[in-house]
């Protein structure tokens, strides 16, 4: 039963072949069972989970067919959850409780959820490694040696083992897609503005997205389905029509024109991923699709710009957290200054004051131009980048990290090679673009990713690519052994 | 050594809306602390600032009153400082690209000509909250009902060049808000506040002098206060070979001084930029034109109309537009006097301001409708009474004694225009006084004083004075 797709499941509740009560205590009791081995979660929410599964079977009875009635899932702890700890991973807010649902929570409770617990992260969604958490770094099922890519680290892994049917998670470089990518699943980064950003703690505004983590792109559009849409409360949602995602997950993928830039292929990249993806490249030529050589020449500067950008935003976001409010507050404050010194001391952890001290950095006086407006102006040239390429081909396929899940320990003193895993991934959320990540193949038992981006508002045509894809292979289908 | 004053001035206008600039809060003044601030007010977690369509339309308002262009697109702007007052760490305003740009003011100087002050920029910002220092034992209260409220940052070229025409330029600035309808103007509350850059410089030098800020002045009179200590100061300091620094002064009106202020405001790198939770402000020709179709008639239009239409001083008239009642007020007097607008001036700046003031009441609420002081001065205009028995029907209107004709009637009030009897009058004081009379004709001629007052004094002072007049050169003849 667990190895069950949302689609599947919801034809075993529809059918009453499993109540969703049944169904929620079978995934609870697979936390407990093994999410020691994994600390995927932060909070498991035993009580509410039943209790919201006993109003699905309810409301079934009554007559409700909403396709994710009664079907668990977990929410990535940036998520604020009215009543439940919303810690983002770290200490700061390790005794918060938001007073409010984000907009994707409410969105998904309405679809008849049921809501098994809050997944581990890095803090405030900063890492590609989940080794960033207050709560400790979280194992790769496929190998607990290994990282499970990060922010959505804990989202990912609870997927990958079978914890969860999905999760929420965000992406402001990288983090859906590449921890999907690690942990063999299908990682989901719709447009920016697509999802409300409402309730989701925010690291840089401008590049977060809000998204999905699952077994099957058919899963991905589900939950899309309900979570997509304008949202008044943010003002940077965007208010176009919302389709069907699953509507279209069958068409064909004749003439589809698919991009392959060379910078994507290039040194750097393992060539057990590069096999898989070429390998995967035949599977759509096989499917009808043209596949075209193109070129992205500003990829390499995609990740300076994004640690410019992102910690500025960053540095800004996270100043409310003063110790004043709420959160964390250190002992005995002698006076201001020391309150928020040793509070946001104390309160963060080593990579977010990092990158806070890089985004004041560069707004400073005097340095504002240099770096600030610089990648600005690269952003836009990214940006330019996609747009001609999209002119040429329908969607852009590639790898979605260089290498495989590493080891833990293995980068976590070495930031620099560590922002270098996310080379394929920034330059989307620089563009405001959607991406995919599905499982195409295995290098010495670990996932390898591949990722589909598309332009603006094109996540129907990448689910359906995506799905075609998964229809004739069994990637996305295979379970780590130990989880099995 | 002879100096010239360099006056600059920033104006925060609290605008009018119902809720915050960007939550559905309340604006209303004078709640209990913390009662209106929602978590947007309160900076938490994963929530976003939606910006009120109200205040950008205000924003409008006052840069067609001030003859500005109107930004198609505008940036809000993230200014980023720690305090405890400040929710978020950084307060949203606008930097680059505020939404009104270049505008002025025409105001009127002493001696009836205007002179025009430029406006530089307005913006659009929110308000930090109140940190409380006194009553928590040593503690710091900090109240966040005001954290969101909308400003509207008026800021002026350094045009001014001394205290009265900073006054002058701020009055100016005040009437027009109010006349939009955007700001209440409440000084004592902080509705319409004040910061002024000052700085000197020789006669005749081109470049500025160094300047200083200054904060804390809450009123029209202490902004002339602060300016001259402010001015003296640093005269002082360069002629005794001194130097001005660039620095914020607040001013303390018990001790009429301006001393440096220490804290927030030291010495901060605000790491200005484009703020990732709104996108830029974009505001279309329609909307503009929409706001300007419903404007009124503006302080400076007005002022001249007055002028043209009424044959008023420029002084009066500036006096009668500096808010929108009182010119009401007046026009209304003026149609019920049967266009008598100088008598109407005179009354409204005069008799009934007086009145205002006494019982500190506003032209609002006074007890005198403009109807019925327009009636008082037709019934001058046209001889029923003097203009001194108009101010004891003043009084009785004030008092509510009932219409102007109403009080004539029945305290016998009416002016006597009556041939014969003024004659007779006459006639008796001529026989009563045989040596006044001797005196004035052998050329006495200041005692004709003397029988217009026994006139008046006799008639109960409703004689008529121009026929008392003629009357008495006939027969003193």
């Amino acid at each position: 039963m667990h190895n069950k797709t949302i689609a599947q499941l919801a034809n075993e509740l529809s059918t009453n072949r499993i109540s969703s009560v049944e169904l929620t205590q079978l995934f609870l009791d697979r936390i407990n069972r093994l999410d020691n081995t994994l600390n995927s979660f932060i909070t498991i929410t035993t009580e509410k989970a039943l209790q919201e599964a006993a109003k699905a079977d309810s409301l079934r009875a009554a007559g409700n067919t909403n396709p994710l009635l009664g079907i668990p899932l977990a929410q990535k702890d940036i998520f604020c959850t009215q009543g439940i700890k919303t810690s983002c991973g770290s200490r700061m807010l390790d005794n918060f409780i938001a007073p409010y649902d984000a907009t994707s929570v409410i969105q998904l409770q309405q679809a008849g959820t049921v809501l098994l617990g809050k997944t581990n992260m890095d803090e405030f969604a900063m890492g590609s490694s989940n080794e960033n958490s207050y709560y400790g770094p979280v194992k790769n099922p496929w190998d607990t040696r290994c990282v499970p890519g990060g922010s959505s680290g804990g989202s990912a892994a609870a997927v990958a083992a079978r914890l969860t049917p999905a999760a929420t998670a965000t992406d402001t470089g990288g983090s859906i897609r590449q921890p999907a990518a690690l942990c063999g699943i299908t990682g989901l980064k719709p447009t920016y503005g697509r999802i409300s950003r409402y309730g989701m703690i925010a690291f840089a505004s401008s590049l977060d997205q809000a998204g999905t983590m699952t077994k099957t792109a058919e899963d991905a559009a589900i939950l899309l389905n309900a979570m997509a849409g304008f949202d008044e409360r943010d003002s940077t949602s965007v208010n176009t029509p919302v389709p069907d995602y699953t509507a279209s997950l069958n068409d064909s993928l004749q003439g589809l024109r698919i991009g392959m830039p060379k910078e994507f292929f290039g040194e750097g990249l393992n060539s057990d991923i590069a096999e898989a993806i070429q390998a995967a490249m035949k599977e759509y030529e096989n499917l009808g699709a043209k596949l075209i050589d193109i070129e992205l020449p500003n990829t390499g500067l995609s990740i300076p710009a994004y640690y410019v950008i992102a910690p500025a935003e960053c540095s800004s976001n996270l100043a409310r957290y003063d110790g004043v409010r709420y959160g964390y507050r250190c002992k005995n404050p002698v006076n201001l200054e020391d309150l928020y010194k040793r509070s946001r001391s104390e309160g963060f952890g080593k990579e977010v004051k990092r990158r806070i001290m890089i985004g004041t950095y560069v707004l400073s006086a005097g340095f504002y131009d240099a770096y600030y407006l610089k990648a600005q102006k690269i952003r836009h040239l990214i940006s330019q980048d996609f747009a001609e390429a999209f002119k040429k081909v329908d969607i852009i396929i590639g790898p979605t990290t260089p290498s495989p899940a590493f080891a833990i320990g293995e980068k976590s003193n070495d930031p620099v090679s560590m922002y270098l895993s996310d080379i394929y991934t920034i330059a989307v959320n620089l563009a405001g673009l959607p991406g995919v990540s599905i499982p195409v193949g295995f290098t010495k038992n670990l996932p390898i990713g591949m990722q589909l981006i598309g332009p603006l508002f094109s996540e129907a045509r990448l689910l359906n690519a995506a799905h075609r894809y998964q229809k004739i292979t069994d990637w996305h289908a295979k379970t780590p052994e130990e989880f099995n | 050594m002879e100096w010239e004053i360099v006056i600059g001035l920033e104006v925060h206008a609290q605008l009018v809306t119902k809720s915050k600039i960007f939550s559905g809060a309340s604006t209303a003044f004078g709640a209990d602390p913390n009662t209106q601030a929602c978590a947007i007010d309160l900076g938490f977690p994963g929530i976003l600032p939606v910006l009120n369509k109200e205040a950008t339309t205000m924003a409008i308002k006052l840069g067609l009153g001030i003859h500005a262009e109107i930004a198609a697109r505008s940036v809000f702007a993230r200014k980023n400082y720690f305090y405890p007052d400040l929710p978020k760490g950084y307060q949203i305003s606008q930097f680059e690209l505020p939404i009104v740009g270049k505008g002025y003011l025409d105001i009127l100087m002493e001696d009836g000509t205007t002179k025009r002050i430029g406006i530089t920029r307005a913006h659009l910002e929110e308000d930090a909250g109140k940190s409380l220092h006194e009553d928590f034992n040593g503690k710091t209260g900090i109240d966040l009902n005001r954290a969101g409220i909308p400003l509207l940052e008026i800021v002026s070229e350094p045009d001014m060049r001394s205290a009265k025409e900073a006054i002058a330029y701020l009055k100016a600035l005040h009437a027009l808000v109010r006349y939009l309808d955007i700001c209440d103007g409440n000084m004592q509350e902080g509705s319409f506040r004040c910061d002024a850059n000052v700085s000197i410089r020789k006669k005749g030098e081109t470049r500025y002098g160094t300047r200083t800020e200054l904060k804390n002045i809450n009123s029209f009179r202490f902004v002339e206060r602060a300016i001259n200590y402010e001015v003296e100061r640093q005269i002082a300091l360069i002629e005794n070979g001194g130097k001005v620094i660039q620095e914020t002064r607040l001013y303390d009106p018990n001790k009429n001084e301006t001393r440096p202020m220490r804290g927030k405001e030291e010495a901060n790198d605000y790491r200005y930029f484009p703020d990732p939770d709104l996108l830029p402000l974009v505001i279309t020709e329609e909307q503009i034109a929409a706001v300007r179709s419903q404007l009124p008639e503006l302080p400076q239009q007005k002022r001249q109309r007055f002028i043209d239409a009424y044959g008023l001083s420029p002084y009066d008239a500036n006096v009668l537009v500096s808010n929108r009642a009182t010119a009401t007020y007046f026009e209304t007097v003026v149609t019920t006097s049967n266009n008598q607008p100088k008598l109407s001036a005179n009354w409204v700046m005069g008799e009934l301001s007086a009145a205002l003031n006494k019982a500190n009441i506003e032209i609002t609420d006074s007890p005198v409708t403009a109807e019925q002081l327009g009636q008082l001065i037709l019934r001058i205009s046209d001889n029923t009474i003097s203009g001194k028995i108009a101010k004891s029907i003043f009084e009785a209107l004030w008092n509510k004694e009932g219409d102007v004709d109403h009080i004539i009637e029945k305290r016998g009030l009416k002016q006597v225009t009556d041939t014969g009897a003024i004659e007779s009058l006459v006639d008796s004081l001529i026989a009563k006084y045989p040596d006044k009379v001797a005196e004035y004709r052998a050329g006495k001629e200041k005692l004709f004083g003397f029988f217009v007052g026994q006139a008046m004094k006799e008639s109960g002072g409703k004689i008529n004075p121009q026929q008392l007049n003629e009357w008495l050169k006939k027969k003193l003849a």
